[in-house]
C-alpha cells in the first residue's frame, strides 16, 4: 500500500486515491491541425518509463482534489507531491 | 477440505534430467527474439519450423520463463466477444489442443471448462450476447442458469445470500488450464533440438540502427550483429523502444495473483467473476490459484499493493465459502503491458527489421502458441498474418480499435 501525501489533507493510504495517469498532457491548442497519427498519439500514447514519472492523482475519498505525484515506477517510492500548477505555470 | 499429504509434484509427469542448455551468445544471428517467455519461445519455434530460420537466438535478461510466464494463472479460453479476438484466441486454443503432439513433451493442458459469472442484469445481457457471438464464430459456448453453474462447480455459492448473487454464467467447456513451466520447458527443449540458441542472463541494453534499420543489439554480454529483432518483452517493451524514439501505446502495470496451500481436488473447473473480481482454479498439484485485477498505477517492480489482494480474497470467500479456511501460501506480481483497447499489438515498426509483439496485458498466456505463430509470420514475411491483420499499430491512428475490455475479464 502506497502512502501518499495529499497537499491538502496530509499523508493518507493509497486506497483513498485514484491514479489518473501521466500529468501535464495538454489538449492540443488546435486539434484540427493534427493529422491522424498525431491525434492518435495525443489520445493513446503516454510516457511509460521505468523510473521517475509525474502523475495526476485524485483524493477521491478525501478532499476530491487533483494534484501531482512524482513516483518512481521501479521502486514504487513516492518522491514528491504538490498542488496542480496555476494556469500559465509550468508543471 | 483436507490438506493433501502426498509429496509436492505428485501426479506430475517425469521429465528427462536435461531438456535444454543455455547457450553462449554468438557474434551474429539472422534474427534475435528478445524475451524467453512463452511468446518469445513460441515465436522462435515457429520461425524455425514454419519459416526455416534456424540461425536464431532467444535472449532473456533473467532466466527461462521467469517473467510473466511464471506469474500468470494459466487460464486458457477463446470466448472473446469480437470476431477478430475470437478468431485469434480460438486459433490459440486449437494449437493448445495439439501442443503435446507438436512439441513432444507433456504440458498438462486440461480442458476443464471456464465459467464467467454474471452478477448484474447488465452482465447477464453481456454474457448472453457473448455466448451468441461465440456460437456464430464456431466457438463452444453455453449460457448456464445458477443451478447449472452449481452442477458444473459445486463449491460456488449460487444462493441469494450473496451481496451480488450469481445470476448465471457463460460456459466454455473446451477452455482450461495448462502447467506453465512445462509449456516453457517443452518449447525450450524443441528449440534446443532445432539448434536455436536460448541465452539466459543476457539483458538487451540497446537496439542499434543504421540508416533507419536494425543493425545489431547491445547486451550485457556483448554486441550481437543482426538485422532482425523481435521484441516479446511484455511489460518492459516500452523501455526497449523508447530510446529509438518509438513511443508505443502501452502502460506497464503490476498484476497480482496468489496461491493457497495444497488441497484435495475441490474445484473442478475455472471460475471467473468480473463484478466481484476474482478468478479461481485449482492447479494440478492442488493449490487454489487466485488472480486479481491490475494495480491502478504504473509499476515495474513485480509487486503490487496489499489492498488489491485483500479485495480479491474477499471476493473469493464470498463466492466460495469453503475457501475461508484456506491460507495464502505465496503472492506475486508480474508486469503487464496494457493497450488502450485491451487488445495486443503484433506488427512491424517504422524501424526496418524491428518487430513488436506486445500489449497482451492481462491475457497473454492463453494466446502463447498463436502469438508465437503470428509473430513469427510477421517477422519472416514482413507483413501480418490474416489473423493478426487487425492487431497492427496503425489502429491507434485509424481508430479501428478492438475493444475487448468486457471479455478480457481482468479489470483495468
Amino acid at each position: 500500500m502506497l502512502l501518499i501525501e495529499c497537499p491538502w489533507c496530509g499523508p493518507r493510504d493509497e486506497i483513498e486515491f485514484v491514479c489518473g495517469g501521466q500529468a501535464g498532457v495538454s489538449y492540443p491548442p488546435d486539434p484540427f491541425a493534427l493529422d491522424d497519427d498525431e491525434w492518435g498519439h495525443y489520445l493513446f500514447v503516454r510516457d511509460n518509463p521505468a523510473g521517475p514519472l509525474a502523475e495526476q492523482w485524485c483524493h477521491t475519498a478525501g478532499c476530491r482534489s487533483w494534484f501531482i505525484v512524482e513516483r518512481d515506477t521501479l521502486t514504487q517510492h513516492v518522491l514528491a507531491t504538490r498542488k496542480l500548477p496555476e494556469a500559465g505555470e509550468e508543471l | 477440505m483436507g490438506t493433501r499429504n502426498a509429496s509436492a509434484g505428485d501426479g506430475m509427469p517425469q521429465l528427462a534430467d536435461r531438456l535444454w542448455r543455455s547457450a553462449e551468445p554468438a557474434a551474429s544471428y539472422d534474427a534475435v527474439i528478445v524475451g524467453a517467455g512463452g511468446h518469445g519461445l513460441a515465436a522462435a519455434y515457429y520461425l524455425a519450423t514454419e519459416h526455416g530460420i534456424r540461425n536464431l537466438a532467444v535472449l532473456e535478461h533473467g532466466w527461462l520463463a521467469g517473467g510473466n510466464m511464471a506469474r500468470n494463472t494459466a487460464i486458457i479460453r477463446s470466448n472473446y466477444l469480437l470476431e477478430a479476438s475470437a478468431a485469434l484466441y480460438e486459433h490459440a486454443l486449437q494449437l493448445w489442443e495439439r501442443m503435446e503432439d507438436d512439441l513432444g513433451q507433456p504440458v498438462l493442458f486440461d480442458q476443464r471448462g471456464v465459467l464467467n459469472l454474471a452478477h448484474t442484469l447488465q452482465e447477464v445481457r453481456d454474457g448472453v450476447r457473448r455466448v451468441e457471438a461465440n456460437r456464430l464464430s464456431g466457438i463452444d459456448a453455453d449460457w448456464l442458469t445458477p443451478d447449472e453453474v452449481a452442477d458444473v462447480c459445486p463449491v460456488v455459492d449460487v444462493s441469494d445470500r450473496l451481496r451480488y448473487p450469481v445470476l448465471g454464467a457463460t460456459y466454455q467447456p473446451r477452455a482450461g488450464i495448462a502447467k506453465h513451466d512445462l509449456v516453457a520447458w517443452a518449447y525450450a527443449k524443441r528449440l534446443y533440438d532445432l539448434g536455436v540458441d536460448l541465452i539466459e542472463g543476457c539483458e538487451v541494453t540497446g537496439i542499434e540502427t543504421a540508416g533507419g534499420r536494425v543493425s545489431g543489439i547491445a547486451t550485457t554480454r556483448g554486441r550481437i550483429a543482426t538485422g532482425t529483432v523481435g521484441l516479446a518483452a511484455a511489460g518492459r517493451t516500452s523501455v526497449l523502444t523508447e530510446p529509438l524514439g518509438l513511443a508505443l501505446p502501452l502502460q506497464s502495470h503490476p498484476l497480482q495473483a496468489l496461491v493457497s496451500e495444497l488441497f484435495e481436488p475441490v474445484h473442478p473447473t475455472v471460475v471467473m467473476s468480473n463484478a466481484v473480481h476474482v478468478y479461481v482454479s485449482q492447479a494440478h498439484k492442488g493449490e487454489l490459484v487466485l488472480g486479481a485485477g491490475v494495480d491502478g498505477y504504473n509499476g515495474y517492480a513485480q509487486r503490487g499493493s496489499f489492498h488489491v489482494i485483500e479485495e480479491q480474497l474477499a471476493a473469493a470467500i464470498e463466492l466460495f465459502p469453503a475457501f475461508a479456511g484456506a491460507h495464502v501460501l505465496r503472492t506475486w506480481a508480474g508486469v503487464v503491458d496494457i493497450t488502450p483497447d485491451a487488445s495486443p499489438i503484433i506488427d512491424s515498426t517504422p524501424i526496418d527489421g524491428l518487430f513488436v509483439n506486445c500489449g497482451w496485458g492481462t491475457g497473454g498466456f492463453k494466446a502463447t502458441p498463436a502469438a508465437g505463430r503470428l509473430f513469427a509470420h510477421t517477422i519472416a514475411t514482413g507483413s501480418p498474418h490474416e489473423l493478426s491483420r487487425p492487431y497492427v499499430l496503425d489502429r491507434f491512428a485509424s481508430g479501428a480499435l478492438i475493444d475487448e475490455h468486457g471479455a478480457a475479464a481482468v479489470a483495468h
